[in-house]
């Protein structure tokens, strides 16, 4: 693609940078600049948080080198801007494999710590953040602070999760774990209730590494969280691994006029996927990028949402209260019609993150797309709020675009112990909406 | 495994091209002005692969610096066999036409350093019989044009210079490639606005990657600016000269 937009991977909300710089060394990452700047990676998150409208964006992709690879410990350092992608090209051949990885490798190494994001195997391995060993943060004082989880690890705690506001992160050490070959042992199985996924949840826990499960949105009554379960393990060696073609799939060509998922196809792609197979479960070896990774082999998948874009909302709810919450979105979100095709529910597991301002917490965990940001979706999404609030749970930073300044507090309570580490020079859209208690919340929005 | 001299190669095309050869295990001889830049590339192609990458700091508008450069490059990797010239500068040509010396100082770094480097590395490849040249030049070096003739001038010494090797060499197996991009996304062209005609560096680099593996003579990157440029150079005087090019 040439050039670049600088937008967030929602194409929702519009913001323009008053500036672009693009760094060619680690040591001038943020040289000369005053005012207000964020580190922008591969723009992955879906919201505003790595937007910065009329300030600085600091375009961390240029700082995408290597540093050191140990392939007898796994350890390996590199630059913020190289892609998760990009490490698995180098460490797969070698045996190794990321600790954790989300849905897309088209992340950044410091979005990845600076959204502590979390994988399918959040029940056995926790957050990315987990197995960051060091990273280096430049702040716009000059300095350059390398923290570990023991050395300066105040200021670990609130850059791992920190949405990029600590400062600049230009550099960091992350233990990779050890895998045999680049095929995964995948079960997929069909479940009619929401039950059903406690219920295999609990069963595949201490089985399986990798466990997610797709729902069908639109079902309510009997059916409400219907689904298919997946769960995986990474094989054991078996010859020689083909690679599938990393990033050589079609590309989704332009931006469609309206979004393609609306409510006239939502409940049939549903429902279609949920009867895409006559047998009820299915075992296969596959390899590794179509599991983690489905969306990937499409470039731009984002542009069928249309020229509005889309919303995602994930949030988390407490076990206790878990399945309760749970159904209520599932039943809001059904009888508002809305929702999307990849509704994504996965239990999270009880290791904690390191971040202060992490978003994974034990429970389980919703995710959903909603096409064409409205007055209509941002009432059901408020109202989700509510029920997520009330249940003591929390709102993802990363892939929010409308979360108000009090569901912020109540889902984040540390962000006030936060700000101590905001570096005075660092902002970004996401971050004065959320600390802005003193405006209507809905004034900025769309009617 | 080939045995590498890339000159320019903080550059971030020649970046980008010198990792595909880390990644075939290559050896690596990097040059460039900037010691502390040099150093992070070479971790980097190391980690990537590299058989082996040493550094050297030189100006390249230092002509008296190029012999010693290559033999320290020929000690260093135990000999030759490509050499990747991968610098330039990219003039402000508003500024070149209001002063005669940064107009020349453009042809002196873009055209007569490199006919002072590939000509000693010439006939170093000439006596070994064998070896490999490469040249990043520019499309802007098919035809003079009023906005970058300076700069698209020295290319086009460069393009014919290098035309003239490549026969010169033919006889004793030492291939010569012209390599032509287009306009490129890297820090040289920062100020431009990007439209569909900018490619990414890692589009050249791999582009840059196959022509050196496949011996090719001249190579366009992306391809269809071997279209476009035929185009304008088969433009007639009359017509060209009304066109803002």
């Amino acid at each position: 693609m040439a050039g670049h937009d600088y937008r967030s991977w929602g194409r929702y909300p519009a913001a323009t940078p008053a500036e672009v710089h693009r760094p060619v060394t680690r040591e001038h990452a943020i040289a000369g600049r005053a005012s207000s700047m964020l580190a922008y990676g591969n723009g992955r998150s879906y919201g505003d948080s790595c937007l910065n409208h009329d300030g600085t964006l600091l375009a961390m992709r240029s700082l995408d080198r290597f540093i050191a690879f140990d392939p007898a410990s796994g350890l390996l350092e590199c630059e913020a801007g190289v892609l998760l992608g990009d490490i698995l090209a180098l460490v797969i051949p070698q045996g190794w494999f990321l600790p954790v990885t989300p849905g897309t490798q088209f992340v950044s190494v410091g979005g990845a710590i600076a959204n502590d994001v979390h994988g399918k195997n959040h029940h056995r391995a926790g957050t990315f953040g987990r197995h960051v060993r060091s990273l280096e943060l430049c702040r716009s004082d000059g300095s350059h602070l390398v923290c570990t989880p023991d050395d300066n690890a105040d200021w670990f705690a609130a850059t791992v999760g920190g949405l990029g506001l600590t400062g600049a992160i230009t550099r960091a050490s992350i233990a990779l774990r050890r895998i045999q070959g680049a095929f995964m042992d995948v079960e997929s199985r069909r479940f009619g209730h929401l039950d059903d996924f406690f219920a295999l949840s609990a069963e595949s826990n201490d089985d399986y590494e990798y466990t997610v499960a797709w729902v069908d949105c639109t079902a309510r009554g009997t059916r409400l969280g219907r689904g298919w379960f997946m769960r995986a393990n990474h094989r054991p060696a078996l010859g020689q691994s083909p690679d599938p073609g990393r990033r050589s799939g079609p590309t989704f060509p332009f931006v469609t006029p309206v979004s393609m998922i609306n409510r006239f196809t939502l409940k049939p792609l549903n429902t279609l996927y949920y009867y895409r197979s006559i047998k009820n479960r299915s075992r296969t070896n596959q390899h590794y990028q179509p599991f983690f990774y489905p969306l990937d082999g499409i470039a731009h998948w984002n542009r069928a949402y249309g020229p509005r874009g889309f919303v995602q909302y994930q949030c988390v709810v407490p076990h206790d209260d878990g399945r309760a919450a749970i159904t209520e979105l599932l039943d809001r979100i059904a009888a508002a019609n809305a929702g999307s095709f990849l509704s994504v529910l996965k239990i999270f597991g009880d290791v904690p993150s390191p971040g202060m301002l992490s978003f994974p917490r034990p429970g389980v965990t919703l995710a959903l797309d909603f096409p064409n940001p409205g007055p209509r979706t941002f009432a059901l999404l408020d109202a989700l709020d509510q029920v997520v609030m009330a249940a003591g749970g929390a709102v993802y930073p990363a892939k929010d675009a409308r979360m108000s300044a009090a569901a912020f507090d109540r889902y984040f309570p540390d962000w006030r112990a936060f700000c101590a580490y905001v570096d005075p020079a660092f902002n970004s859209d996401f971050w004065r909406r959320v600390t802005d208690h003193d405006t209507d919340p809905n004034q900025d929005r769309p009617t | 495994m080939r045995k590498l001299l890339i000159v320019g190669a903080t550059s971030t095309i020649a970046e980008h091209t010198a990792r595909r050869f880390a990644a075939d295990g290559d050896a690596l001889f990097l040059v460039g002005r900037n010691d502390t830049r040099l150093a992070a590339i070479a971790e980097d192609l190391r980690v990537r692969g590299a058989a082996q990458v040493a550094t050297h700091v030189m100006d390249a508008d230092d002509l008296s610096a190029h012999g010693p450069m290559l033999d320290a490059a020929e000690a260093e990797l135990g000999g030759l066999d490509t050499v990747l010239v991968a610098y330039g500068t990219l003039p402000d040509q508003t500024a070149c036409q209001a002063d005669p010396s940064a107009a020349v100082a453009a042809w002196h770094t873009n055209a007569v350093s490199v006919v002072a480097l590939l000509t000693d590395v010439a006939n170093r490849f000439e006596r070994r019989g064998g070896g490999l040249i490469a040249a990043i030049s520019s499309v802007a070096g098919d035809r003079g044009r009023a906005s970058n003739y300076v700069y698209g001038s020295a290319k086009a010494g460069l393009n014919a210079f290098l035309d003239g090797l490549r026969h010169r060499l033919f006889a004793r197996g030492v291939q010569v490639l012209s390599i032509r991009p287009g306009m490129v996304d890297t820090p040289m062209t920062a100020d431009f606005d990007k439209g569909p005609l900018f490619a990414q560096p890692d589009k050249v680099a791999g582009d840059i990657h196959k022509a050196i593996c496949r011996r090719r003579a001249v190579l366009y990157t992306p391809g269809f600016w071997r279209l476009i440029m035929t185009v304008i150079t088969c433009l007639p005087r009359a017509v060209f000269h009304r066109s803002k090019l």
